[in-house]
Order: C-alpha cells, then sequence, then structure tokens
C-alpha cells in the first residue's frame, strides 16, 4: 500500500485556505437602474443554468470531449456585458461559455456546439472550448493560454484606426499572468494606448496548482499592473454590481481615448478545473466559504432589500429554466455534422482545396 | 520598365497595395524610419505616415496577434517578422490560431493578412537566421505560403497575398535581395497556386523554390551543353501548390528533380515527389530525385554552408549521374 504522505506541499488541499472578502454592502445604494439589475439577475441565471444543464449532459455522455465551466464565476461575464456596448469586442478563454451567452448567443446553437451537432453555432468544428459569434461581438474563445490578448490588442488597433470607439474586452485566468503573451500584450496595448481592458478571472488556480505557488507577486494581475504604467485595479468579482461598476469606469475609459485598463476580478469556481474534475486539490474550507459567497443568493437578496419583489425574481428565474429547457431540446435534436461540414472553410473560398 | 532589386521590390510592392487600398496597414520591427534590417520597407514611412507603417516592440507574438485581430475585425495588414527562423517565436500565433481559426469557427472569421519575413541562408549568419522555414507553414492546413524569385515575382505576388482573403506567408529570400531586373510599368498582380516554367525542356523536369531557382537555372544552361534538355520549374507557391503544371512537365520528359533549400526530412518536394508517384507513376523513366541540404543544422562558416546547401554544381552533377538514357 502506498503511504499517504499528509503535507501541505505536495497536497494542496492542506494549505491554509484562501477567504473570500466580505460583501461590500455600500454596493446595494450605489446608483444603478432597477432595469440593469433585473437584466443582470437573469444573466446570472442564464449563465448558471445553462452551465448546470451542460454539466448534466456532460455526465450523461451527451457533450463529448470536455468542458470548462464558470459556475461560480458567472457575476464577472454578467458585469461586464452590462457595461458593454452591443459592437464591443469580447475576448475569452476555453472557459467562455458565461462569456458567449452574455453577449447574446444563442443558447440553443451554444449547447448544440458541445453536443457536436450541425446546427452548433460552428457547425460543430470549434467545440466546446472555441465558441464564437462574431456578430454579437463575441470575437471568439482561445483555447491556448495567452494567445487571445495579443489578439485583442489587434482588434482594439483596429478599432481606433476606423475611429469607431469600440472597446476590446479580454477576459483571461490567473495562470495566464504567467505567459510571455500577457506582458507583450500589456505593454502594446500601453504604449499604442488601445481601447482594450484585460480582465484577469483570479480563481485563485491554474488548472490543480494553487496560483500562489507559482507567481512572484501576490496579486497576479494589479502587482503586474504597474510594470505597464497601468493602475492596479482589483474588485469583487462574485459581486455583479462592482464588477458592472468598475468595468464601465474602464471602458468609459478606453472608450474616450483613455488607453488600457488591467482589472484583476477575484473570484473562485465551484466545480472542478474541466470535465468531471472533483476539484479536490481545494481545502474543504475554503471551497465552503466561497460557495456562501456564491453571487447568486447574494444577488437575489440585494434585490430584496431594494425593493423587488420576490416573484420578479422568481418569475425570471421560471423564464431562464424554460429557455434552458428548449436550447437543450434544440440542441439534442441536431444532427451529427458530416462530409460537408468537414470539408467546408478551410479557406475564404468555403472549401478545403489546395491544389489544383 | 524601371530597374529594380528584389529588396526594392519588396517596398515598392507594399506601396503599390498601400495606395489601393487606404486601409492597409504594416507593423514590425525596425520598420517606419530604419526602413527595415534589410531595407526591403525603404519610403514607405515617408509616403503612408507612422500610423500605417507602424514600428513594434520586440514581441513577435503581440506582432502576429495584433495583426490577426485587426484582420478580423476589418483591417488588412502586412505583419513583418524580421527573420522567418523568428516564426517560432509566435509559432502559436501562426500555427493554432491563425491557421485555424477561419474552420473552427466555421467561417464566421476571416483574416486578410500577410505574415513576411526574410528567409534562407547564403549569407552566413549560422544556424538561427538562416533557415528556409516555408515547410513548417505549409503543413499546417489553413496556411497560404509563397516564395518569389525575381524582383517582378516579388510585386505581383505581394499584391496577390495582400488581396487574397486568407492569411499569407510570404517569404523573402535574403540571398536574392541584391537580384535586380527591368519591371514593367504599371500595375503588377499575381496569382497565388500558379507555378511558372521558367526555361521548357524535354529530358528532365526540375522544380525549384526561391533562392534555389536561379540555381537550377544555371545548372540547366551547362546541362543543355552536355545534350540534357532540362525543364526548370519555379514553384513560388507552396501552397496553394500547382501540381498540375508539375505533373504536365513530368509526363513529357519522364524524370524529376526537386530543388530544395531546407532540410532535407519532410521538405516540400517530399509531398511533390509523392504526388508524382501516385498520378504520373507510368509516365516515369526513373526515380524521383530531391536535391537538398542535409539533415543538419545550417552552419555558419561560408565553407561549410556552401557545402550543405545545394549548389549549381550539385544539381548538374546530380542530373548528369541520374538522366541516364534520356539524354
Ligand atoms: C500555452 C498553454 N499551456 C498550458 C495549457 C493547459 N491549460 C489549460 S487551462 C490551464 C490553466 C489556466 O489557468 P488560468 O489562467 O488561471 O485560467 P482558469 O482555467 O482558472 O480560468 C492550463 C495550464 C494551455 N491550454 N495552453
Ligand atoms: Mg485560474
Amino acid at each position: 500500500m502506498p503511504t499517504e504522505i499528509a503535507d501541505p506541499r505536495y497536497d494542496y488541499a492542506l494549505r491554509p485556505p484562501r477567504l473570500p472578502q466580505p460583501v461590500d454592502e455600500s454596493m446595494a445604494s450605489q446608483p444603478i437602474d432597477t432595469d440593469i439589475r433585473l437584466g443582470m439577475y437573469r444573466k446570472l441565471h442564464l449563465l448558471r443554468q445553462w452551465s448546470k444543464r451542460a454539466h448534466d449532459l456532460f455526465l450523461q455522455n451527451l457533450v463529448k470531449g470536455t468542458t470548462h465551466l464558470s459556475l461560480g464565476q458567472e457575476a464577472v461575464a454578467t458585469g461586464f456585458s452590462t457595461a458593454m456596448r452591443p459592437d464591443d469586442y469580447t475576448f475569452a478563454t476555453y472557459r467562455g461559455h458565461a462569456h458567449s451567452l452574455s453577449r447574446g448567443m444563442d443558447p440553443g446553437e451554444a449547447l448544440a456546439e458541445l453536443l457536436g451537432r450541425s446546427n452548433g453555432v460552428l457547425g460543430g468544428k470549434g467545440g466546446s472550448m472555441h465558441l464564437t459569434d462574431v456578430e454579437k461581438g463575441m470575437m471568439g474563445s482561445y483555447a491556448i493560454i495567452g494567445a487571445h490578448l495579443c489578439i485583442a490588442n489587434g482588434a482594439a488597433w483596429s478599432a481606433q484606426m476606423r475611429g469607431t470607439d469600440q472597446v476590446a474586452v479580454c477576459f483571461f485566468g490567473d495562470g495566464t499572468t504567467n505567459i510571455g503573451a500577457f506582458h507583450e500584450a500589456l505593454n502594446m496595448a500601453k504604449i499604442w494606448s488601445l481601447p482594450v481592458v484585460f480582465v484577469c478571472e483570479n480563481n485563485l488556480y491554474m488548472e490543480y496548482t494553487p496560483i500562489d505557488i507559482v507567481t512572484a507577486v501576490p496579486r497576479p494581475a494589479a502587482d503586474r499592473a504597474p510594470a505597464y504604467g497601468l493602475d492596479p485595479i482589483v474588485v469583487d468579482g462574485n459581486d455583479p454590481d462592482a464588477v458592472y461598476l468598475t468595468a464601465k469606469a474602464a471602458i468609459d475609459k478606453a472608450r474616450s481615448g483613455g488607453g488600457p485598463s488591467l482589472i484583476e476580478a477575484q473570484t473562485y469556481r465551484h466545480g472542478g478545473h474541466s470535465r468531471a474534475d472533483p476539484g479536490k486539490y481545494r481545502p474543504a474550507e475554503e471551497i465552503e466559504a466561497w460557495k456562501g459567497r456564491d453571487p447568486i443568493p447574494m444577488y437575489h437578496d440585494r434585490l430584496l432589500t431594494l425593493g423587488t419583489p420576490e416573484e420578479t425574481l422568481t418569475g425570471i428565474e421560471r423564464e431562464v429554466a424554460g429557455v434552458v429547457d428548449a436550447a437543450t431540446e434544440f440542441a439534442k435534436s441536431g444532427p451529427e455534422p458530416g462530409e460537408a461540414e468537414l470539408f467546408r472553410n478551410v479557406w475564404a473560398d468555403g472549401g478545403a482545396e489546395w491544389r489544383n | 520598365m524601371a530597374q529594380l532589386s528584389y529588396r526594392e521590390a519588396v517596398a515598392y510592392g507594399i506601396a503599390q497595395e498601400m495606395r489601393r487600398d487606404p486601409k492597409l496597414v504594416m507593423l514590425g520591427e525596425d520598420i517606419a524610419a530604419a526602413g527595415g534590417v534589410f531595407k526591403t520597407t525603404v519610403g514607405l514611412l515617408d509616403e503612408f505616415g507612422p500610423d500605417r507603417i507602424k514600428d513594434t516592440p520586440i514581441s513577435e507574438q503581440a506582432i502576429v496577434g495584433a495583426a490577426m485581430g485587426a484582420a478580423m475585425t476589418g483591417i488588412p495588414v502586412i505583419a513583418e517578422l524580421m527573420f522567418s527562423d523568428f516564426v517560432a517565436v509566435t509559432w502559436d500565433m501562426i500555427a493554432n490560431e491563425i491557421a485555424k481559426t477561419r474552420y473552427m469557427t466555421d467561417g464566421q472569421v476571416a483574416l486578410p493578412l500577410v505574415i513576411r519575413t526574410a528567409n534562407g541562408g547564403g549569407v552566413r549568419f549560422g544556424a538561427q537566421h538562416s533557415q528556409s522555414v516555408e515547410n513548417w507553414c505549409m503543413m499546417i492546413p489553413g496556411l497560404k505560403v509563397v516564395a518569389p524569385s525575381t524582383p517582378t515575382d516579388v510585386i505581383g505576388l505581394m499584391a496577390a497575398s495582400v488581396r487574397d482573403p486568407d492569411p499569407v506567408v510570404f517569404f523573402e529570400h535574403k540571398a536574392l535581395m541584391a537580384m535586380s531586373e527591368e519591371i514593367p510599368d504599371g500595375e503588377i498582380v499575381d496569382e497565388l497556386g500558379k507555378a511558372k516554367i521558367l526555361r521548357e525542356g524535354t529530358d528532365v523536369t526540375i522544380a525549384a523554390l526561391a533562392a534555389m531557382v536561379p540555381k537550377a537555372l544555371e545548372a540547366a544552361e551547362r546541362l543543355a551543353a552536355d545534350g540534357i534538355s532540362a525543364e526548370v520549374i519555379d514553384v513560388r507557391s507552396l501552397m496553394p501548390l500547382d501540381t498540375r503544371t508539375i505533373l504536365g512537365s513530368v509526363s513529357k520528359t519522364g524524370r524529376f528533380y526537386t530543388v530544395e533549400e531546407n532540410p532535407r526530412v519532410l521538405g516540400w518536394g517530399a509531398e511533390v515527389v509523392s504526388i508524382v508517384t501516385d498520378e504520373a507513376f507510368w509516365d516515369l523513366d526513373g526515380p524521383c530525385i530531391r536535391i537538398t541540404t542535409p539533415h543538419i543544422p545550417l552552419p555558419a562558416a561560408a565553407s561549410l554552408e556552401d557545402m550543405a546547401i545545394p549548389s549549381v554544381d550539385r544539381i548538374y552533377e546530380t542530373v548528369r549521374r541520374t538522366a541516364g538514357g534520356s539524354a
């Protein structure tokens, strides 16, 4: 029998937990329109219920390959997408479902893509890690750490050249702050004063390794900001109001020619990194504490306190449940892609020919 | 008709396209005031200004990534990588992002961009500044790859690359920079995926690329004196690949040679030879023969580099020795 080594250096679940900050109650009195708040409540629910459905379908072996859910992190996508203009650009990682849905991607087409169906938003050719909907400003989900920060710069540069006032918002994880592309992108964004907002969703872990043991500074994004002439901005990533206000300030600044921002949103994923990862490398107390800071019940309570009737909230929840059920039916009913999709769209002529 | 060097042709071709399309921009290291380390962008800053000819930090991932992000949002871009060896530094961007995004998104994303880069040896720069890396790019589905061998082709293929809606990697050969020729007046626009028969012949077909083209032509001249009539094809475009021109030639001559600057294993010639043996086997009078750099990193010393890269002598002798009864 192998010996069990109970050593926090090797078993991260034995490390001291990293606990969330308490809710900033002053957020409740921020002047945010009720319509905006209710819209955010709906988005939180859509992202949550849709992701849970994706997880169920994965467990039923209907979603093949892999999925990276944002359960627990929904307030980041919610707050930012609410602060964005419809023609602004989103760049996300493989953990991109929430960002896609929050920009308006059809929930059925998104789910069908996970199921590998031809009615998926990418015809089944991209899959879970590459959700893209250019018409909605969702410029892609990128599965190789770092690249899309540089690509987001390009979209921001293009907006700058075209004079459209569009802003690019680029989401990534804490682990991404340790790859070279992160540093190249920040430097270029700053020297060209690009209208881009970089958002680090610090969920405290890269895949299975706690971020602090692989990062030279305690705050992976904020502590790097000054090296690029940027302000260190940290926001409670589990509070939609706080995220929304921070996002709005950074986006307004970018839109009015004030250049890039780097924002660290502190949050936590409820589940594992991907697929059926149970996330056992995290201290139980830490998981419990963060689940206690779940953005959804917190926001529910805030809305009640602010005077929204309970029925309004349950109405939203039920409406979203209907959307997710319909999305599931749509996805399941789609045929599997075939030869037409296989050879489609390698090149701009729509085909795959490479010789005559 | 103006006399233009290969290096001048690069700027000439870019300028032609920038005048045509006011949206087209270029970015890269030392390309603006400095005019590029190979002086291939001289004069462009003066004509088009710093917003369209943009100097960058030494950040190859940020350069190519910015090109991709701009291209996907409606701005056609030329990105310069100073040396083609540096594609390795930004390989994720080229091989994983740019090449695959149209397919992965089932056509949602278009990437009208050109990555230009100085390729190849013969200038004694050693193993990290002399490689012929066109095969790296050729093997990735989703990338178009061209490598011109003359100033006129530089201009025409540059125009074709810029106007192509797919991403193109454009290899400018360092050893050809000083070559010069008369170029035609007026707009010069060529076509991707078209090889060119530069010399007609009846006994053997020699397919060559970039700096190997003038060598193949010189070898053909010497072979002619020995009574061997060589047809020389400038492949020009590896992706798309003009196999029809090559197969047509082989069916006439029955003997096929490639001249490749790349290290031996998996050079473009291997793919072409495989197509020739699949589809023109019964027209062949002997084995297809690849003349390549040996499978070694490229050395710096002049004597060593000259031994490594296919020379006129090696091409001539290989064909002379193996062309057999065709002569
Ligand atoms: C260049 C690269 N290296 C490694 C991986 C494998 N990988 C996928 S996700 C991940 C962790 C990323 O962590 P983080 O940036 O914190 O994002 P999170 O998953 O927590 O959202 C790793 C290492 C990858 N996709 N790309
Ligand atoms: Mg993380």
